[in-house]
């Protein structure tokens, strides 16, 4: 079970609304890299996982991504709190106005609404690591490219958090990968064990 | 009053994050007998701090917390709310 605890993981605090950003932040809320996506792949994903080492990394990384996914649904929110029609008219956001108002919906950058085709869970200890090094290097880049679009301090601090949580989750599902690895004794191979009947 | 709950906060937020990047490092080195003295430390601190907290500014969790009369839990400012956090842009680690 999850108790909630009333305090970010890292603190959100943006004094000017901007809805530009918050057309390309929300993307780690619910596009295709994002928080969402992350914290149900490995949540999903732990039921299967073998080892102890590997079975706790998933479990603490999902749960730690689901603070992330707070974080960035607050950053959000608070660029989009104050933003005039016009403001949000001129950020292209009128579409999503339409259909939320100032509320926060999981959507990517482009639009496409949170789908769990953005994750995978293989039930194979080896597929699953890989495909999570792979997730956290793809939410780094995404936490990248959004620094890049954003010049208020207010934004980029959060952002450079949270890309650095990704480096850390990497390390992490690096060496959760070794152990599964020594653990099924197939470390040179990088190959997948072979099903019953297929060995 | 409020930059007192501010700087609270920002203690707790700085015990709780070490916490976190203990347990995730110890998933993956659980004979490291340093990182394990360093977690337990941090576990005492973050109690220390976070009775203090909840005793001045309510509670935390709606699970582990007493409250005081009437029900403190439901309020303002909650975790997304502007004036609920602190500021750390600008400040360099």
């Amino acid at each position: 079970m999850w108790i909630y605890e009333k305090k970010l993981e890292y603190p959100v605090k943006i004094k000017n609304p901007n809805p530009k950003m918050a057309k390309v932040i929300i993307t780690q809320y619910g596009g295709p890299d994002g928080e969402m996506a992350a914290s149900l792949r490995y949540l999903s994903q732990r039921f299967s996982m073998v080892t102890p080492q590997a079975r706790a990394t998933l479990n603490d990384i999902g749960t730690e991504e689901l603070a992330h996914l707070e974080m960035v649904g607050t950053m959000v929110y608070q660029l989009l709190k104050g933003a005039s029609i016009e403001e949000i008219k001129e950020a292209g956001l009128d579409p999503y106005y339409a259909d939320h108002d100032r509320g926060v919906y999981p959507i990517s950058a482009a639009g496409t609404p949170f789908t769990a085709a953005y994750i995978q869970s293989k039930g194979n200890p080896i597929v699953d690591l890989y495909e999570d090094m792979a997730a956290e290097q793809k939410a780094r880049a995404t936490y990248e490219w959004l620094i890049n679009l954003a010049d208020d301090p207010d934004v980029i601090d959060p952002l450079k958090f949270l890309r650095e949580r990704e480096v850390v989750h990497f390390q992490r599902f690096g060496e959760a990968l070794r152990i599964v690895q020594d653990y099924l004794d197939c470390r040179r191979q990088f190959a997948i064990p072979k099903p019953k009947g297929m060995e | 009053m409020d930059s007192n709950r501010e700087e609270l906060l920002k203690q707790l937020s700085a015990v709780d994050f070490t916490i976190i990047e203990l347990n995730l490092y110890l998933n993956t080195h659980p004979y490291d007998q340093n990182a394990l003295v360093r977690y337990n430390t941090a576990v005492a601190q973050s109690k220390m701090l976070r009775s203090e907290y909840e005793r001045c500014y309510g509670p935390l969790t709606a699970y582990y917390s007493t409250s005081g009369y009437p029900w403190q839990w439901i309020c303002n400012p909650w975790p997304w709310q502007y004036r609920f956090n602190f500021t750390l842009a600008g400040e360099e680690c």
